[in-house]
């Protein structure tokens, strides 16, 4: 039997940074909020003490804070002609639950996307000609402009305390800072991170090579902070413990730390967790979402929640799949490019560099999650590829993010897996080593997307989501270009080893990559070519909101969380200011 | 004195010649397999003894004693295994266990076995234990160890053919197990006197570098490793 609940005015799904950043935005304008989430309830105070926090094995190997992948896990194959397996542990990737979702548990990295990363099919086509783009390119613009966006940006980064030095204020060049990235209203809010050892050694050999190096933007504090939602953030401690962790100092600017006191306190907003969201009640004549249908995880009865407006919150996968079943929107056709939703999943292609110094000692455990050195020179478009045969790019990057044993352990190639001599090498190189990272752009491709897996089920009998991907020709061969680069700086930097470990063969799904998953839910200009408008309003439903990276036409080579997060201020603008004044569609279709 | 390698082995064949030794008195060897470094007594709480004795034997390869550290057994990896799969890990935690399944499906796929990790290994350890008796004349944890290097390596690369395991998912399975018991935290039974982390010169907790990473930039920082249990 299904439940009826009291109407509220929105029901927002998931809490994670873009649920969070809806729910305070909307209680802001006066709206009442009910957020619904499926993992637990999660703070600092409760879940994260010291010292049972810095457990490897609990949080990192066995991913405590993760999404459960026995009651919901994806499935995947390589190409749409292909048998889907379940992913039945996760691994390339780690989708978040829990207040705070993947929030919770990031690194902190906290870029913003370049002004062409928001419009990269009219840009490419203006440089390049249209030829130039491949045919399987599937492309297109944001259809929201880096100008547009800059004050949300700006606002997720004083609301996280980010630690940065700004490399172009309103247009000046600024030494020390990016000086790729488009311009800024001004500098961060927190000095950056104290660089590590190794992040020098790479800061002076990208420099030897006339490059431009710049403390990575962390969202890990350098210095206690108060934001200007009023939570106070801690000073980091350089634990090496962010990713996969939460942290006990509130360092880490995670949705809770940042907007849970604010939210806390507004007694329009209500959190209910452990709750999965199954459906959105969609009256398909009147074109418009009534509210939400969920399961007590616990008990498994059912409710309807009923609301005026629904906001998708629940990352990107979370997203298509209800919107899929629900039957909002036309689901995407691989064969014909014909519908939207599924359409455009994009992910990232990371191939890594270590380096082995022979005489330097790195200390590997003292790190942050955002800390690190940053080259954007080889990233999206800041290189002329007139004569390359591909498009996009990456930044380059030195992160001292942990030296945590059981996963980082690093060996010179030809080192044996166990045994006496993976020991010897082990033990000697373990505190001389460090890894570079290309964080590689992905660039949409018709035959990779997501829809619904017609052999398994998750727990709640619900489809799973299956995602079809591989690597295109395009990422192949930007990779191992910028891999290239990389590989240069590790000589640069007078390393007595240097191991690029580019990404060869199909997609492998065991081991970690990164969780800069997008797509399935895109933007655009016409029900034809995207899921919502500009305002991440759905086009067949306009009191329904999809947001995050679920929106982004295809992946830029940066973490994503930042444009996620401006994307959502952007979006709980129109909602704000426009749409409650007047509920209409803010795009004519 | 007898080395725990060699009491072991000889209870693992005794116990396959006459399994009315290993019935009759399983505490016993349940105690002496288990037993960590300083003495005390600790049960197998999900092994059998002979199962025991052959992840004694392999994981003493995988990591063997020299001057760097004792080997996985005596850094307690048994015992960290043993506990892992008796709790929830070795039930299938976190693992999508609903079929259909493809058990042959390529390694980029991860783990696609139909068992938990807990009927994977002792499945894995009954059938190369049978495979090495057909093949080697004895149980894995009778042979020399010369002999199980080679075996591991033919593991590793699938090219021995066991009977409803995958020899590739058994042996990433031990391997994952094994390097997990010896570098985590002690407190699950595995790297007892921090033994692999005096190794590499991790100091464990409580790891707040906030000065340090400025006063130790280029210089090593060398502290006395300490586990969780250490604050409790």
């Amino acid at each position: 039997m299904v439940q009826q609940l009291k109407p509220v005015d929105v029901v927002v799904v998931g809490l994670g940074w873009t649920g969070a950043i809806m729910a305070r935005e909307l209680t802001k304008a006066g709206l009442e909020v009910l957020a619904i989430e499926r993992g637990p309830d999660r703070d600092a105070a409760s879940s994260f003490a010291l010292p049972s926090i810095r457990d490897e094995l609990r949080y990192s190997i066995r991913q405590e804070l993760m999404q459960d992948a026995k009651t919901d896990p994806v499935s995947f194959r390589h190409r749409p002609t292909d048998e889907a397996l379940p992913i039945r542990r996760f691994g390339a990737f780690l989708p978040g639950d829990g207040v705070g979702g993947m929030g919770t548990h990031w690194n902190g990295n906290t870029f913003r996307f370049l002004p062409t990363d928001h419009r990269l099919k009219s840009h490419l086509t203006e440089r390049y000609g249209a030829a130039r783009i491949p045919d399987y390119m599937t492309i297109q613009d944001w259809d929201v402009s880096y100008d547009e966006l800059e004050p949300h940006y700006a606002k997720f980064e004083a609301v996280c305390g980010v630690s940065g030095k700004a490399g172009n204020i309103r247009g000046a060049i600024q030494a020390g800072g990016n000086p790729f990235e488009g311009p800024r209203s001004g500098e961060y809010p927190n000095k950056p991170l104290t660089p590590s050892h190794a992040n020098e050694l790479f800061r002076k050999g990208a420099g030897d090579l006339g490059l431009h190096p710049f403390p990575a933007p962390a969202s890990n504090s350098s210095a206690p902070y108060t934001n200007p939602e009023g939570a106070k953030l801690g000073g980091c401690q350089y634990c090496g413990h962010c990713d996969r962790f939460g942290c006990e100092a509130d360092a880490k600017a995670t949705p809770w730390s940042t907007l849970g006191p604010a939210l806390t306190g507004e007694a329009k907003f209500r959190k209910l967790t452990q709750a999965y969201v199954s459906r959105v009640l969609y009256d398909k004549a009147a074109k418009r979402a009534t509210g939400v249908r969920y399961i007590d995880v616990r008990s498994g009865e059912t409710f309807d929640q009923p609301a005026e407006i629904v906001v998708l919150a629940t990352w990107v996968f979370g997203n298509t799949r209800l919107l899929l079943n629900s039957g909002i929107g036309t689901p995407y056709d691989p064969k014909t490019g014909s519908g939207v939703v599924g359409k455009n999943y994009c992910y990232q292609i990371q191939p890594t560099c270590e380096v082995f110094f022979e005489t330097e000692e790195l200390n590997p455990f003292m790190g942050a999650g955002g800390l690190g050195m940053v080259v954007d020179d080889f990233n999206g478009d800041n290189f002329d590829h007139s004569n390359l045969n591909f498009f996009g790019g990456g930044y380059i990057s030195l992160g001292s993010t942990n030296g945590r044993p059981i996963n980082f352990r690093p060996t010179p190639p030809g080192t044996p897996r166990w045994g006496a001599k993976w020991k010897s090498e082990t033990a000697k190189w373990y505190r001389r080593t460090a890894s570079m990272l290309v964080e590689g752009t992905n660039y949409s491709s018709r035959a990779n997307f997501l829809d619904l897996d017609p052999n398994y089920r998750n727990v709640f009998g619900d489809p799973l989501l299956r995602v079809t991907y591989n690597f295109t020709d395009n990422d192949r061969a930007m990779a191992d270009w910028v891999l290239g680069k990389a590989a240069e700086i590790g000589r640069a930097m007078g390393a007595t080893v240097v191991a690029p470990k580019p990404r060869k063969g199909d997609f492998n799904v065991t081991a970690y990559q990164s969780s800069h998953n997008s797509g399935g839910a895109i933007m655009g200009k016409s029900p034809a070519d995207s899921v919502v408008n500009r305002y991440l309003q759905h086009w067949d439903a306009h009191n329904l909101f999809v947001v995050g990276a679920s929106a982004f036409p295809q992946n830029a080579g940066y973490n994503p969380t930042a444009a996620a997060a401006a994307l959502t201020y952007w979006a709980a603008q129109a909602i704000a200011g426009a749409y409650v004044k007047h509920p209409a569609p803010l795009v004519p279709a | 004195m007898l080395d725990r390698r060699s009491f072991i082995l000889s209870v693992g064949t005794a116990a396959l010649t006459n399994t009315s030794i290993a019935e009759a008195a399983p505490s016993a060897t349940a105690d002496t397999v288990a037993a960590p470094a300083s003495g005390a007594p600790e049960a197998l709480l999900t092994l059998t003894p002979k199962e025991a004795a052959l992840l004694t034997a392999l994981v003493d390869r995988l990591i063997p004693a020299d001057d760097l550290s004792p080997s996985a057994s005596q850094c307690g990896v048994v015992t960290y295994i043993d506990r892992q799969l008796a709790g929830a890990f070795g039930a299938g935690a976190r693992l999508y266990l609903e079929g259909p399944f493809r058990p042959n499906a390529p390694a980029v796929f991860g783990y696609q076995s139909a068992m938990t990790p807990l009927q994977l290994v002792q499945a894995g350890a009954a059938e190369l234990d049978d495979w090495s008796t057909a093949q080697r004349g004895k149980p894995i944890a009778a042979l020399p160890a010369a002999e199980l290097d080679p075996v591991l390596k033919d593991l590793e690369a699938g090219k021995i053919t066991l009977g409803r395991v995958k020899a590739t998912a058994f042996f990433e399975m031990l391997l994952q197990l094994t390097m997990e018991g010896f570098f985590a935290d002690p407190i699950y039974g595995g790297n007892r006197d921090k033994a692999a982390w005096r190794m590499i010169g991790y100091p464990g907790l409580p790891a707040t570098y906030a000065k340090a990473i400025r006063t130790h930039r280029g210089k090593r920082y060398e502290a006395e490793p300490k586990s969780i249990a250490d604050f409790a």
